[in-house]
């Protein structure tokens, strides 16, 4: 085959000579088509985006800053509201950031039966509906649940062993972690075989504390411990709904990352928690902003599965969106527009810090292929 | 330091990667793992680390049982196929990291990263990122870096393989001499038997999880162990015949056979493409008449393929361009093929 018959011969772009006036680009539609499409996706997001969320800032500050205000920070309930959030949130968030790393981590790290089956369980709270999951919590821990009657009358009773129990769980991986990895190395408790010492210190430990906590009364007696209709129940429904965020995020991260620096960095002779620090948390952090971001926008604005565990306290179980429907029903609209107003604010800053890390983190995956600059 | 393997076995579901592996690397040496993909040699190389597990058999390092032992205090440092390089960590970080983590003075860390970073000749470049360098730059930079913590023993896999034919050649010709001057116990994979004969002081050839043979490069090359072995290491010709009082009777032609060998009615004879001669007349009952069909003068050496007149067999042939331009072979000549060396291996080996 001779060379030339292998040369592809493009068409010269720009008022070249070479163009055919009846040149038609096979990738550009009509201009009819062009600016009927474009207009038209313009005009269903105003409608149903644009317009409404201009209205919210609109109708909160109609009256001037001053009423805005007003209507914030005026209403003792509001104000609560707002406080409540601010609480049930960072919770919610903590929990799922821990539970999230630990499982994208096994997840994408190892092998094991069920591995499948906790990869589909991470998404049930997508798929199921938030006030089925409120349900699900009124269910157990409600009165009528099968935790209730026992939670109510001595529900505080639990506590000394709940805490004992976290407190030694974070023990013993707190020994594991610091446990110098050299045998010849080790020193005082790390002395001794770790089939024995790790059991015998657990039970010993968790005796103490038990034992303490009874002798010192750090918990009521013989009091309901309460958490439907309060703040645990609103922690529990928050966490549960946001549940996938951040492994969902982390999985295919960590994933495409793959697992040899942190290899190589167990070779080179760091610990566990070296390794973690030092490699695989600068890897995933932008992955794991972006999943906090969801998680807290999401957090923030659950509705459905809080409202079932609330109880619509005023001023005591009330969260943000809650009071918002609870102003909206009693036409105290100004009022409800404002706290709408922060949530929708709130939306839209997270909006913009999702487009920002977003061009952040397929480099990540991208330099992980080892396609990387080179 | 000296690295022996006993019996070795590592299976990955119903696939056997590693087959009651036996194996001594002695002390100063640099050893090739050699074989095709799937061969074990990766597997082998990382039970050595510590970076997997073996399900039986033991690691031995200079006499003291390390099988058990976490890869992090074996003290082997791992060059990995694609570096593993630390991304968002500059060249000197990652250099310095072995030393960081096992809580040695700053001081200290700075002096060995510059040595090394002297030593595979990037001192300028010790603040860029990994992203920054070209492929042979990396390579070093993880070789400095499992080099910084002064490993007892070096395993490298596939050391050379993401890299273009310049750079690779570079790199050989550096290891050499790189081990020629620390002398550090090394093993490195490689499926590239002229990788592993130019850098090796030792090559072990495996095969679907077992060694097939072990010995010096020469040793290898000149007395392959078995029928894979030879055909693993290069192209060769195999003809079927049989072995009468040391000669191979193939096609009506008697060759001569190297080393002894038993009479055998059916038999695989070996000649490797440059010990094929070819002569225009015939001579006596040790060659056989053939075509030539191609002549590909380009390279060192000029490459002929030729049918066998009789059994219609393609016969590869390299010959030197002295010793091409003497016969003024074009392919249609009518020739005469006979062999400097045969091999044989008894029994229908199938390739």
């Amino acid at each position: 085959m001779s060379a030339d018959a292998v040369i592809i011969r493009l068409p010269a772009r720009g008022p070249g000579p070479q163009v055919p006036a009846s040149f038609v680009n096979p990738r550009t539609d009509p201009a009819w088509v062009r600016w009927g499409l474009t207009g038209f996706a313009v005009l269903v997001v105003g409608v149903l985006v644009g317009i409404p969320v201009v209205n919210i800032f609109y109708e909160a500050l109609k009256e001037g800053v001053r009423v805005y205000w007003d209507n914030l920070v005026a209403d003792p309930d509001t104000r609560h509201s707002i406080f409540l959030t601010a609480t049930v949130v960072p919770i919610a968030l903590v929990a799922n950031i821990v539970f999230g790393i630990a499982a994208a981590w096994a997840i994408a790290r190892f092998k094991f039966p069920g591995r499948t089956l906790l990869t589909a369980l991470i998404d049930l709270p997508f798929s199921v509906s938030p006030v089925v999951a409120g349900l699900m919590f009124v269910l157990i821990f409600g009165l009528q649940g099968y935790l209730g009657p026992f939670l109510r009358e001595d529900g505080y009773s639990v506590m000394p062993y709940a805490t004992s129990l976290v407190g030694v769980f974070v023990l013993v991986v707190l020994y594991f972690v610091f446990r110098p990895a050299n045998p010849a190395a080790r020193r005082g408790v790390w002395r001794g075989p770790t089939w024995l010492v790790v059991p015998a210190a657990s039970v010993v430990l968790f005796a103490l504390s038990v034992v303490v906590q009874k002798r010192l009364g750090v918990w009521p007696q013989g009091e309901s411990l309460k958490i439907i209709f309060a703040t645990p129940g609103l922690v529990l429904a928050t966490a549960f709904v946001t549940f996938p965020f951040v492994a969902r995020e982390l999985i295919p991260i960590m994933e495409a990352v793959g697992a040899e620096e942190e290899l190589a960095a167990i070779n080179l002779g760091a610990n566990g928690w070296q390794m973690f620090w030092h490699i695989t948390a600068p890897n995933i952090k932008w992955g794991l902003v972006y999943g906090i971001i969801l998680c807290n926008a999401r957090a923030i604005g659950e509705f459905g599965a809080v409202y079932v565990v609330s109880g619509h306290i005023a001023g005591q179980t009330d969260t943000m969106p809650l009071r918002i429907e609870k102003l909206f029903q009693e036409y105290n609209l100004p009022g409800c527009y404002a706290v709408a107003s922060v949530l929708t604010l709130l939306a839209i800053l997270t909006l913009v810090a999702k487009a920002r890390l977003e061009r952040k983190i397929p480099s990540v995956v991208h330099e992980a292929t080892g396609e990387g600059g080179s | 330091m000296s690295i022996r393997i006993e019996n070795v076995t590592k299976t990955f579901g119903k696939f056997t990667a590693v087959d009651k592996v036996n194996l001594d690397v002695p002390d100063g040496t640099l050893l090739a793992l050699l074989g095709p993909s799937g061969s074990g040699k990766t597997t082998l190389l990382r039970i050595i680390a510590g970076l997997d597990v073996a399900d039986s058999g033991s690691v031995i390092r200079e006499g003291e049982d390390i099988t058990r032992q976490s890869a992090r205090d074996r003290k082997i440092g791992f060059v990995f196929q694609h570096y593993a390089l630390f991304r968002h960590m500059t060249v000197e970080e990652n250099i310095g990291y072995g030393l960081r983590v096992r809580k040695r003075p700053k001081a200290l860390i700075k002096e060995r990263v510059d040595e090394l970073l002297k030593l595979i000749r990037l001192e300028a470049l010790g603040k860029r990122y990994p992203a920054q360098l070209s492929g042979g730059q990396r390579q070093r930079v993880a070789l400095a870096r499992a080099l910084a913590a002064e490993p007892k023993v070096l395993l490298l896999d596939e050391p050379f393989g993401a890299l273009d034919a310049k750079v690779r050649q570079e790199l050989r010709v550096w290891l050499r001499k790189l081990h020629q001057e620390i002398h550090v116990t090394s093993v490195f994979v490689t499926h590239d038997q002229e990788e592993a004969f130019e850098v090796a002081d030792r090559v072990v050839v495996m095969n679907q999880g077992r060694v097939e043979q072990y010995g010096t490069p020469a040793e290898v090359f000149e007395r392959p162990a078995n029928p894979f072995v030879m055909d693993f290491l290069g192209n060769v010709n195999v003809f079927h015949g049989r072995v009468e009082q040391g000669k191979a009777l193939v096609a009506g032609a008697a060759l001569a056979v190297a080393d002894q060998h038993p009479d055998a009615p059916s038999a695989a004879v070996y000649v490797r493409p440059h010990e094929v001669v070819i002569q225009h007349e015939q001579s006596g009952n040790a060659s056989l008449p053939a075509k030539v069909l191609h002549v590909n003068p380009a390279g060192s050496r000029v490459k002929v393929e030729l049918r066998a007149t009789e059994s219609e067999q393609l016969i590869n042939a390299e010959l030197t361009s002295e010793r091409f331009a003497e016969l003024g072979l074009k392919s249609g000549d009518e020739v005469f093929v006979s062999a400097s060396r045969v091999r044989v291996f008894a029994g229908n080996y199938v390739i």
